[in-house]
């Protein structure tokens, strides 16, 4: 009983985590730019869910498909227009990723002094569904199963693209040489646009689900950022399912710990269990060794 | 372009000299406008607190006191201007942000931030420059060391243990009355204020013989909360008590709610009596018990209630929003009776007088309002006061709590 | 003997201590808390450019070091004299950075960024909850009689010293191999670098100035908690400023410092409520403009004056 209780919990949570994850995998595994404000486009997805919902009647499921396409033309619009040039800019990898650390930290500050103006610096929550699914004598909300079936649905059908299409091909061949597959013919600019506003997409579509159930306010996006980079990177970055496995691992493991061990080292646990995997497997579990 | 005053103050502050505050210049005169400067958090974790509990009382209060002409300062009105500022949640940003507030804009009083942490950490420069501190919502068992260390500083809503004797006696006397037969979950958050309520009724509730059946601790910050509900649920309490903060309130509540966990007494800590609370939960919110409370039949708060909807556009927090109000009610009556802002007559006011707050007549005996509700429950959409039970006020704790729906 | 730059920097560090000892006789509260805000991060900024800057590995973990020396502070302050409690809290940084420096060896890029920041939040839980299960309670008072002009006294003996200290490095060999790791470190391998024994010993000495800013600054706040103590903004802050100032130069991240001191103390003086907005859009500016960091654009202008011999200014496009 309390064995299922935390098996079903720690699946919840852990498709939760892949979610919210599988965004800046594209952003950082294809587009290489390391988002740090990766977090404040959830919340700000949340706030329009929250807005939508309270003041328009529109109610999440329907917010997803105005918010999603929003959010996908937006960090489209902001790879062009804000990190191309630094792309540009970058001699080698690494440059690259202290200048998109730097661009994207202030990007944090004006997305979340926007959604202050907006909104205030109150918590904020909404119910839309409360139902209670129950499987083998166990009770599951089902909201987050409702999160998690679209984490599934949105991870397996991303797969497909990446693994059976053709542009899907010329964003993971970008992901392992952007240079060689410049040669063979790929537009490397469009594919990593391409990828960072599918992340962006992604991050949008996690907001609008997680909002059904917690309860957030304009401070909490950094709370996320460091979530999915943790994910991200112990999973290998820019492998998708390597997020999955990783966000699953780090769901059951809190759960587990939460209810056999002790719920005040949750945290740290999941922490532990991230540094482990990287002493272990320095480019994550599932990531390539840097060419 | 001009550089503005603080930045050249800023650049150059480190070589200008700036008149030393511990001796305002302006003291005993009375100027044109009372400067009242604060630094509350508007972003970081402690925003969603202080965005709900001061910040708008602040704004109420200003407003109520300057459309009434201001403060009577001898036979003079005189209004009031704000200086505002962010600390950010960081505690050397609040310390950065009240020395500016005294050494540069010079306001004549600092109100307090939100929080234990950041009202301690401005205690010290508020106590140098000799200014009054009503550290309202600071919540600590040590608060005879601090008072007796910062002669200026006021506390309003008692020690935490104080909070979990309401509780606690609560229970004891509905164990001796029949009414439970004494199993008790526990858990709290790993937070100072956390640790303290649950540390101090851990001992009440082993002194009184109670079978505590789950007692734990989660990290503060913690979102998911379904297996401690559902490790409380296997071990069918009669009463679930956490020592929880807003958004865990929130969630603990939304998860016992889905999980079906109801057991007769559900007990949450801070943020069960936000406005928020009743929003989220409605309807389902009857019978929760929590932190706080008010007097449903007092004229004075429900009028405060009333204005605080109307002027700010939400109802206040029923715990310690009150308290806050309260606490400039009685600075204002301070600085009248005093006939002048000098802090030292000022803060003599505060300790001897009696006044008429919105928590009705109130002193602060020994720098210290004693009298806060302890337990609150919402009954007919109103988080009314139910502890200390034998006082006049005190509403009829509703047993069992009715099922979610 | 010494270049003629170095014998600048010397009198220029000279002239500092002498300004930060003799300033609290004439600013008041509000000038030595500025003070106290730049020294602190002047200092993090060096030591966290001591190791990350030459060798290219962005660390996250300053945090993690900061709050040990603030927790040690908190902890032993009140029994052991103060001067035992500093030398504690940078032993136990030291030992600690010495372990992780270990066993982080084989990470590189993104992956040691946010191992350290991992590590960081790790320490930040493991006390939190050690806290509260063992020591019964998570706040801890720190009551110690120390004033404003004192802290600002011990920091600029701090900041002096991690510059001397940098320096060293930076004209030993220790700091030619630094700089070679950080061009590549597999030539520098096989040059004969004992490139373990370096990094680990400049990751640790670079831990032990955040373990004692920590120190001499938790008494200032009078109550800590594992969020304050091991608060993450710190680490970003740090880290932007130094890569803002230049990291790869000693004297860069006080120039990174300065400015970023000056700009959140006047948004958040005059713009409260715009603070956000308005730091971003500066900090985005600031990345496009000025590319290769404040001692970049001197550099540049400097190049450009020797080149032209004449004194005309002008702006560097991005290469």
């Amino acid at each position: 009983m309390a064995f299922l209780d935390a098996l079903l919990n720690g699946l919840t949570l852990g498709g939760m985590y892949a979610l919210v994850a599988m965004g800046l995998t594209l952003q950082y595994g294809v587009a290489r730019i390391m988002n740090l404000s990766y977090g404040e486009f959830l919340i700000a997805a949340a706030f329009a869910t929250y807005w939508l919902f309270q003041l328009h009647a529109i109610n999440p499921l329907l917010a997803l498909f105005l918010v999603v396409p929003v959010a996908f033309a937006l960090n489209w619009l902001i790879y062009q227009v804000l990190l191309n040039p630094l792309v540009k800019r970058s001699r080698t990898r690494g440059e690259l990723e202290v200048n998109s650390i730097l661009a994207t930290f202030g990007l944090l500050f004006v997305i979340q002094g926007l959604v202050l103006l907006l909104f205030g610096s109150n918590y904020f929550s909404y119910t839309y569904i409360n139902t209670v699914v129950m499987l083998a004598g166990s009770p599951l909300a089902m909201d987050r199963l409702l999160a998690v079936g679209f984490a599934v649905v949105i991870g397996a059908l991303l797969y497909l693209a990446l693994m059976r299409t053709r542009p899907g091909t010329a964003l993971r061949a970008v992901s392992v040489d952007p240079r060689a597959a410049q040669l063979v013919g790929i537009n490397v600019r469009a594919a990593s646009a391409m990828a960072f506003a599918l992340g962006g997409g992604l991050v949008a579509a996690s907001g609008v689900l997680v909002s059904m159930f917690t309860t957030f306010n304009a401070s909490m996006g950094v709370v996320f950022t460091m979530k999915a980079l943790i994910v991200v990177i112990m999973g290998g970055a820019g492998n998708l399912l390597g997020a999955l496995a990783a966000g699953l691992i780090l769901g059951l493991a809190e759960s587990f710990v939460s209810t056999y061990v002790a719920p005040g080292l949750t945290l740290a646990v999941t922490f532990a269990l991230f540094l482990l995997v990287l002493l272990v497997r320095p480019t994550g579990m599932m990531g390539r060794a840097e060419a | 372009m001009t550089l503005p005053r603080h930045f050249t103050r800023a650049a150059l502050g480190l070589c200008v000299a700036v008149s030393l505050a511990a001796s305002p210049l302006w003291a005993g005169e009375v100027p044109e406008t009372i400067r009242i400067g604060y630094a509350v958090s508007d972003t970081g974790p402690y925003a969603g607190g202080a965005g709900t509990t001061i910040t708008p009382n602040y704004k109420l209060w200003v407003h109520e006191v300057n459309e009434a002409g201001g403060i009577r300062i001898g036979d003079r009105q005189v209004p009031i201007e704000v200086v505002a500022y962010d600390d950010r949640s960081s505690s050397e940003e609040a310390v950065r942000a009240v020395e500016r507030l005294i050494n540069q804009d010079e306001v004549h009083f600092v109100l307090p931030p939100w929080g234990t942490a950041l009202n301690l950490a401005v205690a010290p420069v508020l106590h140098r420059a000799g200014y009054p501190h009503l550290a309202v919502t600071a919540v600590s068992n040590h608060q005879e060391n601090l008072m007796s260390r910062w002669p200026r500083i006021f506390f309003f809503l008692s020690m935490s243990s104080h909070y979990a004797e309401g509780i606690v006696d609560m229970l004891t006397e509905l164990r001796d009355s029949g009414e439970i037969e004494g199993r008790v979950a526990m858990v709290n958050v790993a937070d100072q204020f956390g640790i303290e309520l649950a540390n101090a009724a851990r001992e009440r509730l082993d002194a009184a013989g109670f079978e505590v059946v789950y007692n734990q601790a989660y990290p503060p910050g913690t979102q998911d909360m379904q297996s401690i509900i559902n490790s409380a649920r296997q071990r069918d309490p009669e009463a679930f008590l956490a020592f929880s903060y807003p958004p865990e309130t929130i969630a603990i509540t939304d998860q016992a709610q889905t999980l079906g966990f109801n057991p007769p007494l559900f007990y949450t800590a801070v943020g069960t009596a936000f406005p928020l609370y009743k929003s989220r939960f409605g309807d389902n919110v009857e019978g929760v018990i929590g932190i706080g409370g008010v007097e449903s039949d007092s004229e004075a708060m429900m009028q405060y209630i009333e204005r605080h909807t109307e002027v700010i556009g939400q109802a206040p927090d029923l715990w310690a929003s009150a308290p806050t109000y309260a606490s400039l009610q009685v600075l204002q009556q301070a600085i009248e009776r005093a006939g002048s802002i000098d802090h030292e007559t000022v803060v003599a006011e505060m300790e001897n007088g009696t006044f008429e707050t919105v928590l009705g007549e109130i002193t602060l005996d020994g720098r210290v309002y004693w009298e806060g509700w302890q337990v609150g429950q919402w009954q007919d959409g109103m988080f009314r006061a139910i502890a200390p039970m034998d006082r006049d006020g005190a509403s009829e704790l509703l047993l069992p709590k009715p099922d979610w729906r | 003997m010494m270049a003629r730059s170095e014998i600048a920097g010397a009198l220029l560090l000279c002239a500092g201590i002498a300004f930060f000892a003799l300033l609290p006789g004439y600013v008041g509260g509000y000038g030595l808390s500025m003070a106290i805000n730049f020294l602190m991060f002047a200092i993090l900024a060096t030591a966290w450019a001591l190791f990350s800057g030459p060798t290219g590995y962005v660390s996250l973990a300053t945090v993690a070091f900061f709050g040990i020396g603030a927790y040690s502070m908190a902890v032993l302050g009140e029994t052991l004299p103060w001067a035992a409690v500093i030398a504690i809290s940078a032993t136990i940084a030291f030992v600690i950075a010495l372990l992780v420096g270990l066993s982080t060896l084989r990470l590189r890029g993104v992956y040691f960024v946010i191992f350290s920041f991992g590590l960081a939040e790790l320490i930040r839980q493991l006390v939190n909850w050690y806290e509260s299960t063992h020591a019964g309670s998570v706040g801890r008072y720190v009551f110690l009689d120390i004033s404003q002009q004192q802290i600002v006294w011990q920091l600029t003996a701090v900041l002096a010293l991690v510059l001397i200290v940098g320096w060293l490095i930076g004209r030993s060999r220790v700091g030619f191999a630094l700089r070679m790791i950080g061009d590549d470190e597999t030539v520098a391998l096989h040059c004969g670098i004992n490139i373990t024994l370096i990094k680990v010993m400049v990751f640790a000495l670079s831990a032990t100035f955040m373990a004692v800013v920590g120190a001499i600054l938790a008494p200032r706040w009078t109550y800590l908690d594992p969020s304050i103590a091991f608060n993450p903004n710190i680490s970003f802050q740090v880290l932007i400023m130094a890569l803002l100032g230049g990291a790869r130069r000693l004297y860069g991240p006080i120039l990174g410092v300065i400015p970023m001191v000056l700009l959140f103390e006047y948004l958040s003086a005059n713009f409260p409520h715009l603070f956000s907005v308005l730091l971003g859009i500066t900090f985005l500016a600031i990345v496009y403009l000025v590319p290769n960091g404040v001692a970049g654009l001197y550099d540049t202008y400097r190049r450009k004056w020797r080149e032209r011999g004449v004194a005309q200014p002008a702006r560097e496009g991005s290469a």
